[in-house]
């Protein structure tokens, strides 16, 4: 328990206090120990190594030894154009994402509340949440073959209308708006869960008294249910908006192919191929230590927002 | 005026309920796709729609299963999954009471180190020096689990949940003189079977699902995850099976439809289990959005 001092103790006394009070809760500092361990060695040690972005990096040498190389990766972020066409690629996908899959959720959710048959409703969501437990790797060999521009039934019926075949992830026409419905197709269900969890703190008195005054269904979506999602859907937003130099990894890498690289490179595909196919282990260093603090700000910003608009913050 | 309202309203329940009905079909069909032309006959024409197999052949299945590199993975990512979510559990827990407790001294520094990583981090390239040259776990089982033993998400969610646990509860075996490490295992620790639920099974999944650390980590063959086997078949095709099959086979085996039938046997002890422990992962969810 915590002392209550009249006067507030100084220098070594203090020292003395803060040491007594680790001696007295040993037992559970100790327990705190294997979990610290582990965040120090493998999340803090590879920040302290984010500084062989200002190095010449070299195996030989480690992380310590290289020498010191200043800006001279972080300026060439700016003269290197791949890195230009990665970040303007991961900043489309991520606004297309935003525009057509933010929405995605919060309609599922809406029509959801609508169904009144219980046993349906949960067959419904029970189906909707599955792909998201299912990996990329296993929806890339899903997905190449339900698209397949031969053999794939999308293209089949394209084709029974006539139509030419769409290569839809090796078109680099196709490909964003490939990416943005196979996401939204994985996530929409799961991501509705935050929303119908909302709605059901929804007061049922309000409709009741909406019956009263002869309200339709959508006079009540609109003036009710809708309006109650609002902080839900403002923090979401928010945050979503906070995220927008994050990429989906799992899912381009195990979709595209260097056919659509130019519209579907992005940040982080292209760290793994410069990074570690070419080894340039300094310059995207570099490019993820930029885009780690854009991240963190925006993270930052976000928050700051959120605590405004809504007095709702995540710290 | 009233039966109009009533009209629109039935309108729209139709309408709903038919639009749900083909998102559960779209959501459906590009699996139950791949299980039939996974059961479709090598001479069975590919650029035909089937919404069921015209004949069932498991020849398929059986060179896939008779293919080593599927036991390999299948054996690589049991062992991952259960040593992974075990050590996983027991680190997250184990470090959850202690920052659950008020008089940890120094406990909101603790907090901060840990949520600092939620949001920044060394990325790709200085983890994986780390890893590969600095503790040189290439091709070792600690690969697959110490990278991401701890998420800080579940830890904080765990926390959240201790957090709430009456610490009445916890008075009976202090009086009998139990200290902070007896009073978690007998009491804080049975009393948590929901919170541990959730983190294991969400560890679990995301075990059985990742792929990107056995890439960089554990590349050699007999290390493989059964991820990585299934990203080399849809990559390569049939190619992977070359040593599995005999010369008879490969001149009228379909190498789709093989490639079909790897992705499904990788991924019906997902669609298997997933009913049964569904509502865990859901009442997990609405754990972690409520705020502690």
């Amino acid at each position: 328990m915590e002392k209550n001092y009249l006067i507030k103790p100084k220098g070594f006394a203090l020292l003395k206090d803060w040491l007594a009070s680790y001696r007295k809760h040993r037992v559970l500092f100790l327990m705190l120990i294997p979990g610290l361990l582990y965040f120090i060695v493998f999340k803090y040690f590879p920040i302290y190594g984010l500084q062989i972005a200002f190095k010449d990096f070299n195996l030989v040498e480690g992380i310590w030894g290289s020498d010191w190389a200043g800006l001279k990766y972080f300026n060439m972020l700016f003269t290197t154009k791949s890195f230009f066409d990665v970040f303007k690629n991961t900043i489309i996908i991520s606004i297309y994402q935003l525009v057509f899959g933010f929405p995605a959720p919060i309609i599922l959710a809406l029509m959801l509340y609508e169904i009144r048959n219980l046993a349906y409703k949960k067959l419904v969501q029970t189906i909707s949440y599955l792909p998201h437990f299912v990996s990329w790797v296993v929806l890339a060999g899903v997905f190449t073959r339900f698209l397949s521009p031969s053999s794939g039934p999308v293209n089949i019926l394209i084709k029974t209308f006539g139509a030419e075949p769409i290569f839809f992830l090796g078109d680099n026409r196709y490909f964003r708006a490939t990416l943005i419905v196979t996401e939204i197709w994985k996530s929409i269900g799961w991501g509705s869960i935050v929303y119908i969890a909302a709605l059901s703190g929804i007061d049922p008195a309000l409709y009741e008294s909406a019956n009263i005054d002869g309200a339709n269904k959508i006079k009540k979506i609109i003036h009710i249910t809708l309006p109650s999602l609002t902080p839900v859907i403002t923090i979401m937003l928010i945050f979503a908006i906070g995220r927008i130099i994050n990429d989906n990894f799992n899912q381009i890498f195990n979709l595209y192919s260097p056919i659509v690289y130019p519209t579907g490179d992005v940040i982080s595909t292209y760290v793994y191929r410069m990074g570690l196919a070419k080894m340039e282990f300094s310059f995207t260093t570099a490019v993820g230590l930029s885009k780690n603090v854009i991240s963190f700000s925006l993270v930052i910003i976000a928050n700051a927002v959120a605590k405004k608009v809504n007095d709702y913050g995540i710290w | 005026m009233k039966i109009n309202q009533s009209k629109d309203d039935r309108m729209l329940e139709i309408v709903v309920s038919v639009s749900l009905a083909i998102l559960c079909i779209t959501t459906l069909y590009p699996f139950w796709n791949l299980i039939v032309v996974s059961l479709l006959p090598s001479t069975a024409p590919m650029s035909k729609l089937y919404f069921f197999p015209p004949a069932i052949d498991f020849q398929n299945y059986l060179i896939v299963l008779r293919s080593p590199d599927i036991y390999i993975g299948f054996r690589n990512s049991v062992v991952r999954l259960v040593l992974g979510t075990i050590l996983s559990v027991i680190v997250t827990i184990t470090m959850a009471y202690p920052l659950s407790k008020k008089y940890l001294p120094n406990r909101t520094f603790w907090t901060a180190i840990i949520v600092f990583t939620m949001y920044f981090g060394g990325g790709l390239i200085p983890t994986y020096l780390l890893i590969t040259n600095t503790l040189e776990l290439t091709n070792t089982i600690w690969a697959w689990v110490l990278p991401n033993l701890v998420s800080a998400f579940h830890l904080i969610i765990a926390r959240n949940f201790l957090s709430s646990i009456p610490k009445e509860l916890e008075e009976s075996a202090r009086i009998d003189g139990a200290g902070d490490f007896r009073t978690f295992v007998q009491i804080i620790v049975p009393l948590s079977k929901p919170i541990i639920a959730t983190v294991a099974l969400w560890t679990a999944v995301g075990l059985w699902n990742e792929w990107f650390d056995a890439l960089l980590y554990t590349p050699a063959p007999e290390m493989a995850v059964l991820q990585m086997v299934m990203r080399r078949v849809i990559m390569a095709g049939s190619n992977s099976f070359e040593d599995a099959l005999t010369m008879d086979e490969l001149s009228y085996i379909n190498p789709e439809n093989l490639k079909a039938s790897t992705v499904i046997v990788a991924t019906v002890p997902i669609l298997i289990t997933y009913p049964f422990v569904q509502k865990y992962f859901v009442r997990g969810v609405l754990v972690g959005s409520l705020k502690g």
